[in-house]
C-alpha cells in the first residue's frame, strides 16, 4: 500500500514542474534570435529593444559560464547548434575556435571602417567587437606614501626595489590554468622575453615574492589592496579599465580613482572579443543583422559601462568617466593566435612546474 | 483490482526503485556516457603521469578533512542528541548554514573573517601594533580543511545525531546498571549500534570533499589541485577534452572503489530498536564535565561556523575604508548602502535582477528539488532496505552522481540533450532535477539506517491492534523516521539553495538563482560590488534560516513536540 503512496508522489513530483513549463512557454509568433555568451556579458535594455524592435525580434541570450564553458558549448553542440550568433570568443581562443569550423563566414560591410589592428587575418569568419588590454593595476596611495616611483616594464617588476618578503611581495598574479586574465599576463610576459626567456624572467618575478592565486576575484578582492578587500599586495594583474569601475561602482562617491594602470609598452595584453554567426543557424539574415548591430555605434558605445571594455569601432563616443580613469596600453605585447593555440598547454606547463612547486 | 496491483508492486519491488533509478538513468548516466564517449573522440594530448599528483592530493585531502570533522562532529552530536541547553534550537538551525553558501560566498566569508584585512587581523593589529597581519590563513592548507569542516559539520551532526537522539537510552542505562562504565557502554552499546550511521555520514563528507572544487580553487590557491579542479582547467581552459574526460573516469572510478569498500565495511547484521520519540532521551547537562562538555562544543561549532558566517554579514553593512595614506589604521562605518543599492538598475542592464525575484527562483528550485529527492531517497531507502538483495549493486550506482564531475556533467547535460525537448534551451527545470541528482544521495543516506533499525514487530503490532497498513505505516514509520526526514529534506533544500557550478551552466540567465547573482557583483572591480554581493549573501543566508527554523517547527507539530 505504501508503494502507491509514494508511486503516486514521485508521479506528482515530475507532473509540478512540468505543468509549471508548459505554463510558461506561451507561443509567441516573432522571430527569435539567440546569441550565447559568456557569464559577464552585459547588455542595456534599451539597446536590446531597439535591434527587436527594428527586425521585429526577440533576443534570448543564453549564458554558460566562462569563455571557456561557453565555447565547449558551442564545439560540442556544432551539429545542432543550440544559438544563431555566438559572442565573446578572445584572441586566446580564437584560432582554436575557428579551427573547429563552428562559424558561419560574414564580413560586415562596416567592418572597413574598424582599425586593420583588430581585423587582420580574421578572413571574415568572426567580427571584433570589443578590447581591453590585461595589465598591472596599482594602489596608487601606497605607492605615494612610500614615496616609491610606479615601475613602468616588466623587467622593473623583477628590480630589488620592488622586492617583497617571499610569497608575500608587491605583485598579485592569477594562475593561467584556471584564469583568463593569468594567461593574459603570462603571454606578455612571452611577447617581451621569448620563448626562451620567459621562464627565467618569472623565476626573477618569485624571488621578488610574487603571489599567484587561481582567481581574479581572489586576487582582486582578497589580495590587492586598493580593492574593498584591502589585501596586502599593491599590484595586481587586472584590466586597464578597472581604475574606470572602481569609481563608477564606488562605495561612496570618489573624486578621483585609488588605482591605476601600467600601460607602458609590452606590460600589457590586448584581448579582443570576437561575434561570428554559428554554421546551422536557421536565422541567417537576422543573425548577420545583430552582427552589424554590434558594429553600430548604438550597440558600441553600450559597451565600455555595461562590462567595461572598449568598443573596437573609432567612431563610437566614450563615456567621460572612460576618458578621465579607464586606460589603454600605449603598444600592447603582441603574439601570434595561432601561436598562442599551439603551445598555450605547453606553456603553462612549463610555468606551472617553475612557479607551483 | 487495487489489490491485485497492490500484490504486484509488493513481490516486484520495482516501482520502489524503478522511479528513482530511471531518473538517475535519464539525468546522469545517459549524459555522462555522452561526454566521455565526445571526449575522447575529440583531439587532444594524454599525459597520464600529469593525473597522478591530482589523484594523490584528491585522496590526502579528503582523508584528513574527513578525519577532522568526524572528531569535531561526533562529539557535538553527542551533545545535539542527550543534552538539553539554552540557544540549542538557534545552534541547529545556525549549523546547517555554512551547507548553503556557494563556495564563493564562504571565500569571502573567510576572507572577511581572517583575510589580511579580516577582523581578526584588524583586531590584533589594533592590540598589538604590527604593521603586518599577524595571521595568515588564505591560500593555505589550512584554508581547505577548515572550510571542510566549516561546511560539512552538519552532516555528521545531523546524520548521527538523528540516529543517536532515537537511540533508546534505556540500552545504555541497562549496561550501567549491569555496572559498565560509561567508557565501556559506550564502546560496547552505544558505538557497535552508531556504527553504520557513522560510517554513512564519514562517506558523505569524504565524498563531498573528494570532488570539492571551490574551497581548493578560491581558498586553497594555486599551489593545490584536485581533480576537479585539473578537470575544470583541462576542459574549460586547454580545451583538452581527452584528458578531461580521462580524470573524470580516474575521479568516477576512484568514487566506485571507496563505495564498494564502504559496502563491504558497512555490511553487517542491522540491530532493530525500539526507537525513543524524539527529546526523550535528552537531559540538562548536570555534572560538571557534562557542562564543560556541552559548552566546549558551543564554543567550537560557534567559532568554527557561526563567526565566519558573522563575519560575512558585518561586511555586508559595514563599510571598511582606509584612510588614503594610512593603511594601517582601518575606519569602519555603518551603511545600508549596499542592501539599497540591490533594488537599483544603475546601468539599465537586461540582465539586472531584483533581489526578490533571485529569492523567488531559489525557493522555487529547492522546494521542487526538495520534494523530487525527498520522494526519490526515501522510496530508494525503503529499497534498499526490504530488499538487501539489490542493496549491493544498487546502492554504489545512486551514490556514484557524487563522484561525478559538475564541469564534466554540465557539458554531458548540454550534449545529452542537445535538440530534444529536454534541452535546457527550453527546459527550465532542468535546474532543479540536476539538484536532484546531488541531494538525493544525502536524503538515502540520511534515512536508510534510521529505516534499517526500525523492528518489524512494530508495525506488526500497529496491524494487530487494527490498524490499516497504510495507517501503520503513516502513524508509526512515518513519525519514527520523521526526523530523518526532515534531515534529509533540508539538506536537499540547502544543497538546492546553494548550488552554484551546475546551475551557472543550465539556468537562464534571466532566472538566476541568488549564488549564481552573487557571483555576477563579483565579476566587476568596485566596492559597491563587492558590497552588494555581501549583502545579496546574507539575504541567501537569512532565508535559510528561516526556512529551517519553519521546517524544524513543522516537523515538531507533526511528531508532537520534544
Amino acid at each position: 500500500m505504501k508503494h502507491i503512496f509514494f508511486c503516486f508522489a514521485f508521479v506528482c513530483s515530475l507532473l509540478l514542474p512540468a505543468a509549471c513549463s508548459r505554463a510558461e512557454t506561451t507561443e509567441t509568433p516573432q522571430a527569435v534570435l539567440t546569441v550565447m555568451t559568456h557569464d559577464s556579458f552585459a547588455v542595456s535594455e534599451e539597446v536590446v529593444k531597439i535591434f527587436e524592435e527594428q527586425y521585429d525580434v526577440t533576443l534570448v541570450f543564453l549564458k554558460s559560464g566562462d569563455t571557456g564553458a561557453a565555447l565547449n558549448r558551442a564545439i560540442l553542440t556544432r551539429n545542432n547548434p543550440e544559438a544563431d550568433v555566438f559572442y565573446g570568443v578572445d584572441n586566446t581562443f580564437l584560432s582554436r575556435a575557428v579551427q573547429e569550423g563552428i562559424f558561419e563566414p560574414y564580413k560586415p560591410s562596416t567592418l572597413a571602417d574598424i582599425p586593420e589592428e583588430f581585423t587582420a587575418g580574421l578572413a571574415g569568419m568572426v567580427t571584433p567587437v570589443d578590447f581591453a588590454d590585461v595589465c598591472i593595476n596599482y594602489d596608487k596611495a601606497w605607492f605615494a606614501e612610500r614615496g616609491l616611483a610606479v615601475p613602468k616594464s616588466l623587467a622593473d617588476l623583477a628590480k630589488t626595489a620592488y622586492k617583497g618578503e617571499p610569497g608575500n611581495g608587491l605583485l598579485v598574479v592569477e594562475n593561467p590554468a584556471t584564469s583568463s586574465p593569468g594567461l593574459a599576463f603570462l603571454l606578455t610576459t612571452i611577447a617581451e622575453y621569448g620563448e626562451a626567456g620567459y621562464l627565467d624572467y618569472w623565476r626573477s618575478l618569485k624571488q621578488n615574492g610574487v603571489v599567484v592565486v587561481n582567481d581574479w576575484e581572489t586576487a582582486y578582492y582578497t589580495n590587492f589592496s586598493a580593492s574593498s578587500g584591502r589585501g596586502l599586495q599593491p599590484m595586481v594583474v587586472s584590466y586597464a579599465t578597472s581604475p574606470a569601475a572602481e569609481v563608477v561602482f564606488a562605495a561612496e562617491p570618489l573624486s578621483d580613482a585609488p588605482t591605476a594602470s601600467i600601460t607602458g609598452e609590452n606590460t600589457c595584453f590586448r584581448q579582443v572579443e570576437y561575434a561570428g554567426i554559428l554554421k546551422g543557424t536557421t536565422q541567417l539574415e537576422l543573425a548577420q543583422r545583430f552582427i552589424d548591430f554590434m558594429l553600430s555605434p548604438v550597440f558600441q558605445e553600450d559597451l565600455p559601462l555595461q562590462m567595461f571594455v572598449y568598443p573596437v569601432n573609432p567612431a563610437a563616443d566614450l563615456p567621460e568617466i572612460f576618458t578621465k580613469y579607464a586606460a589603454r596600453a600605449e603598444e600592447p605585447a603582441r603574439l601570434d593566435p595561432v601561436l598562442i593555440s599551439k603551445n598555450r598547454e605547453e606553456w603553462i606547463a612549463a610555468w606551472s612546474r617553475v612557479m607551483l612547486p | 483490482m487495487v489489490r491485485g496491483l497492490v500484490k504486484a508492486f509488493k513481490s516486484s519491488g520495482v516501482l520502489l526503485w524503478g522511479a528513482p533509478l530511471a531518473l538517475l538513468l535519464v539525468f546522469f548516466f545517459v549524459p555522462m556516457a555522452a561526454i566521455l564517449k565526445v571526449m575522447f573522440e575529440r583531439s587532444g594530448a594524454i599525459v597520464f603521469t600529469d593525473t597522478l599528483r591530482p589523484l594523490g592530493f584528491t585522496f590526502y585531502q579528503a582523508a584528513l578533512s574527513t578525519v577532522l570533522t568526524l572528531l569535531l562532529g561526533l562529539p557535538a552530536a553527542y551533545v545535539f542528541a542527550r543534552y538539553d541547553f539554552p540557544g540549542k534550537h538557534l545552534m541547529r538551525t545556525l549549523n546547517m548554514l555554512p551547507f548553503i553558501l556557494p563556495t564563493v560566498v564562504t571565500a569571502a566569508a573567510f576572507n572577511a573573517l581572517l583575510g589580511p584585512r579580516g577582523w581578526v587581523n584588524l583586531l590584533l593589529m589594533q592590540i598589538t601594533g604590527l604593521q603586518v597581519p599577524p595571521v595568515t590563513f588564505l591560500n593555505t592548507f589550512t584554508a581547505i580543511l577548515v572550510a571542510h569542516v566549516f561546511y560539512n559539520l552538519a552532516i555528521i551532526i545531523r546524520v548521527v545525531g538523528s540516529a543517536w537522539s532515537q537511540l533508546d537510552p534505556r540500552l545504555e542505562n541497562s549496561a550501567r546498571v549491569l555496572g559498565a562504565s560509561p567508557r565501556r557502554a559506550f564502546r560496547e552499546v552505544i558505538f557497535p549500534i552508531l556504527r553504520r550511521p557513522i560510517l554513512s555520514a564519514a562517506l558523505l563528507v569524504f565524498l563531498f570533499d573528494f570532488t570539492s572544487f571551490g574551497v581548493i580553487l578560491m581558498l586553497g590557491g594555486a599551489g593545490f589541485a584536485t581533480l576537479e579542479v585539473a578537470i575544470y582547467s583541462q576542459a574549460l581552459h586547454f580545451l583538452n577534452l581527452p584528458m578531461a574526460g580521462l580524470l573524470s573516469v580516474m575521479q568516477l572510478a576512484s568514487t566506485l572503489i571507496i563505495l564498494l569498500l564502504y559496502g563491504r565495511v558497512s555490511h553487517g547484521e542491522d540491530v532493530p530498536l525500539f526507537p525513543r520519540l524524539h527529546g526523550e532521551g535528552t537531559r540538562k547537562p548536570r555534572t560538571l564535565l557534562e557542562k564543560w562538555i556541552v559548552a566546549s562544543v558551543i564554543v567550537l561549532l560557534f567559532l568554527f561556523q557561526v563567526l565566519p558566517l558573522l563575519a560575512l554579514a558585518g561586511r555586508s553593512v559595514i563599510r571598511v575604508e582606509a584612510e588614503r595614506g594610512q593603511r594601517t589604521e582601518v575606519q569602519a562605518g555603518f551603511t545600508l548602502d549596499y542592501y539599497r543599492e540591490l533594488f537599483i538598475n544603475r546601468q539599465q542592464s537586461i540582465f539586472y535582477v531584483p533581489p526578490s525575484r533571485a529569492v523567488v527562483n531559489s525557493m522555487r528550485y529547492a522546494g521542487i528539488t526538495t520534494v523530487i529527492s525527498v520522494t526519490a531517497g526515501t522510496l530508494l531507502a525503503y529499497a534498499l532496505v526490504k530488499r538487501p538483495r539489490i542493496r549491493r549493486w544498487l546502492d554504489p550506482l545512486v551514490m556514484l552522481p557524487f563522484g561525478a564531475s559538475a564541469v564534466t556533467l554540465g557539458l554531458g547535460f548540454i550534449i545529452a540533450f542537445n535538440g530534444t525537448r529536454l534541452s535546457s534551451t527550453s527546459l527550465p527545470w532542468l535546474v532543479p532535477l540536476a539538484h536532484s541528482l546531488i541531494a538525493m544521495p544525502f536524503v538515502l543516506r540520511t534515512i536508510q539506517p534510521v529505516l534499517a533499525s526500525l523492528p518489524e514487530s512494530l508495525r506488526q503490532s500497529a496491524a494487530v491492534l487494527g490498524a490499516s497498513p497504510l495507517r501503520a505505516w503513516w502513524e508509526v514509520e512515518v513519525k519514527l523516521i520523521s526526523r530523518s526526514l526532515l534531515a534529509g529534506g533540508l539538506f536537499a533544500f540547502t544543497i538546492s539553495l546553494g548550488e552554484f557550478g551546475a546551475t551557472s551552466f543550465i539556468s537562464r540567465p534571466e532566472n538566476p538563482t541568488l549564488p549564481v547573482a552573487i557571483f555576477r557583483y563579483l565579476g566587476q572591480p568596485g566596492g559597491l560590488n563587492y558590497g552588494q554581493a555581501m549583502a545579496m549573501a546574507t539575504i541567501l543566508i537569512l532565508i535559510c534560516a528561516i526556512s529551517i527554523a519553519l521546517l524544524e517547527r513543522l516537523s515538531h507539530a507533526f511528531v508532537g513536540n520534544d
